[in-house]
């Protein structure tokens, strides 16, 4: 992680700087851990659930879906056991803060583990921990084997009688894992191919059973509901998108960096105050602001506040809160090769739009890029991101499908000038 | 002879069987494991896993071609992964690529002769405020320049006995 960032307002998640970490069951101990957990514990669980609801908890993966309304699809009187799995296989592009937690602060996360397991009536979570992540395996198994230890996890979770073990489950290399569905499908041993919905996970999700998955961001934020209250957590954001959020700023910034803000804080304000400002202090061309499947925003957009609902009034999507910045004198169309042989890479082969589509976007924008683009080819690519829209079982297809439209919308003079020109004017 | 898991291996895998309802989800953690204890997932090494977890090999494969940190082929003894992603792309990572191509001798998804180094471009490997990054094996090299990448490769000669 960079040094830069100790530089932003860290209150609630960011509770490392640089160098620091809180890995010592002990120290995490002094800092008031655990208290979320033993005032949860004392309550009834659908109390807990309700607590979480009531603070506009969204989940922090992509989606935004309200965490505690996801919890309460849980069917209590399916006689399955209940799982909960969290989602660290951290792959969107541009995301990089299930590692600080995993790195420098894994507690408030597995806090909200028991905090959550507890509320749907889990005695079992998995957290799945993309396989790249060898070291942060190893930190978080440790914390894991102190809180055993120390009776934090195990048949009698703080002496009360509620039994959960947690497991951590390795990926081995697959971005569609991050999707939950795929991520159910890789736990249970086979290769991450999406479901069908419905059923939804909550019914029927690993091993068959009642799931709920939900993402590290959004778990470590659990905890502070319990320990401030559903009143306190939604003023730390806004009314309909409580909490802190951590923004993922990166790209050509001068100090780039995981940084903490209440939802809703100004792109502008991130990128100017927070990062510093753009690299020789060149103008930004285009900004994409949650993640590489988001639109793309040009520089007469990105006066937007960072919440779900602004982020998509603006036309485009907060996703994972992974902000890619660009500046003037960078060619969108090699930005569009990386963002488009990266999803048709990943295609899981599965949906043939998606597995035909993703290659035609990725071949197209590289000849384009290479000076072998075609006249027509500006609408051609429209036309195939069009056909993939909406037509595959999960997300990936739009994701790959977005950015396309939207850089061929915005920047449509410069693809236009590869074609003419046979070349990219940037030298590339 | 047969391919059989060390000791310390051997251990892990066993603490596998106990967290899961069936062997079958045991597989992709134990594959991990088989991917480090032998460098990689030959035929041999995926049939023991199979036999380890009663499943047929067939299907042992189909699960282990699917994902990509599952090596069907040896690497080398340092396997260079450098991301080509938006944001590292951004900070210059097809220079550090295509100097390590030169002064390789070698591509992306090839293996010096002498079995030292692998080179492979990936996806993103959520390093973006560090970017440029290359992952030698478990090691993350962040903020990567030319220089650190020559001094980098210099001393993982030296550490690994080449000239």
């Amino acid at each position: 992680m960079n040094d830069q960032t100790t530089e932003a307002p860290r209150q609630y998640l960011l509770r490392c700087g640089p160098g620091e970490d809180i890995l010592d069951l002990d120290k995490h101990l002094a800092t008031g851990g655990f208290e979320a957990v033993r005032k949860a514990l004392d309550m009834e669980p659908d109390a807990v659930r309700e607590e979480v609801k009531k603070a506009s908890l969204r989940g922090r993966g992509g989606a935004g879906f309200p965490a505690g309304v996801k919890w309460g699809f849980v069917p209590q009187d399916n006689p399955n056991p209940k799982y909960l799995v969290i989602n660290a296989d951290e792959g969107e592009p541009g995301t990089f803060k299930d590692r600080y937690f995993l790195e420098h602060d894994p507690f408030p996360m597995l806090e909200g583990i028991i905090i959550a397991s507890y509320a749907i009536r889990a005695n079992t979570s998995y957290i799945y921990v993309r396989g790249e992540f060898v070291k942060q395996i190893a930190l978080l198994e440790n914390a894991i084997d102190q809180m055993y230890a120390s009776g934090y996890l195990g048949d009698k979770v703080m002496g009360k009688d509620y039994k959960l073990d947690v497991y951590v489950h390795p990926g081995a290399g697959a971005y569609i894992c991050g999707e939950e569905s795929a991520l159910l499908e890789s736990i249970e041993g086979k290769p991450g191919r999406p479901r069908n919905r419905p059923p939804f996970p909550a019914v029927v999700g690993v091993f068959g059973c009642p799931t709920i998955i939900n993402n590290v961001e959004t778990i470590a934020c659990v905890p502070l509901v319990i320990r401030h209250g559903a009143d306190e957590f939604q003023k730390m954001g806004l009314p309909k998108d409580g909490g802190p959020k951590l923004y993922c700023l990166s790209g050509h910034l001068k100090k780039p960096g995981l940084y903490e803000g209440p939802t809703g804080t100004n792109l502008k304000t991130l990128l100017y105050d927070f990062a510093g400002g753009t690299l020789d202090d060149k103008p930004i061309k285009g900004v994409i602001p949650g993640g590489s499947s988001t639109p793309v925003l040009t520089a007469d957009e990105i006066d937007v506040d960072m919440d779900f609902d602004s982020v998509a009034a603006a036309g485009s999507m907060l996703g994972s809160g992974a902000t890619m910045v660009f500046t003037e004198g960078t060619c969108p169309v090699a930005v569009l090769v990386r963002i488009s042989e990266f999803y048709a890479h990943e295609s899981c082969g599965q949906c043939t739009p998606c597995r035909s589509g993703t290659g035609w976007l990725a071949r197209i924008v590289d000849a384009i890029e290479n000076g072998h683009g075609r006249p027509g080819d500006c609408d051609l690519l429209l036309d195939a991101a069009n056909q993939i829209m909406g037509n595959t079982i999960c997300a990936l297809g739009d994701a790959a499908a977005m950015p396309v439209q939207s850089f061929v919308t915005k920047f449509r003079d410069e693809f236009e000038q590869h074609i003419t020109e046979g070349r990219c004017p940037y030298g590339n | 002879m047969a391919l059989a898991f060390s000791p310390e291996s051997e251990t892990r895998f066993q603490s596998l069987l106990g967290r899961y309802p069936n062997k079958q989800a045991a597989l992709i953690p134990a594959l991990v494991i088989a991917n480090r204890e032998f460098g990689y997932l030959s035929r041999e090494a995926m049939d023991y896993v199979a036999g380890r977890l009663e499943l047929p090999p067939s299907y042992v494969l189909n699960t282990a071609t699917f994902y990509t940190l599952l090596h069907k082929q040896p690497v080398g003894k340092y396997h260079l992964q450098v991301c080509v992603n938006v944001s590292c792309y951004l900070r210059g990572a097809d220079h550090l690529a295509d100097h390590l191509k030169r002064k390789l001798g070698i591509g992306f998804g090839e293996v010096t002769p002498d079995g030292m180094f692998s080179l492979e471009g990936v996806q993103c490997l959520a390093s973006c405020d560090t970017a440029p990054v290359i992952q030698v094996n478990d090691d993350y090299h962040e903020n990567m320049n030319l220089d650190k990448v020559e001094h980098l490769i210099d001393s993982l000669r030296q550490a690994g006995g080449g000239q």
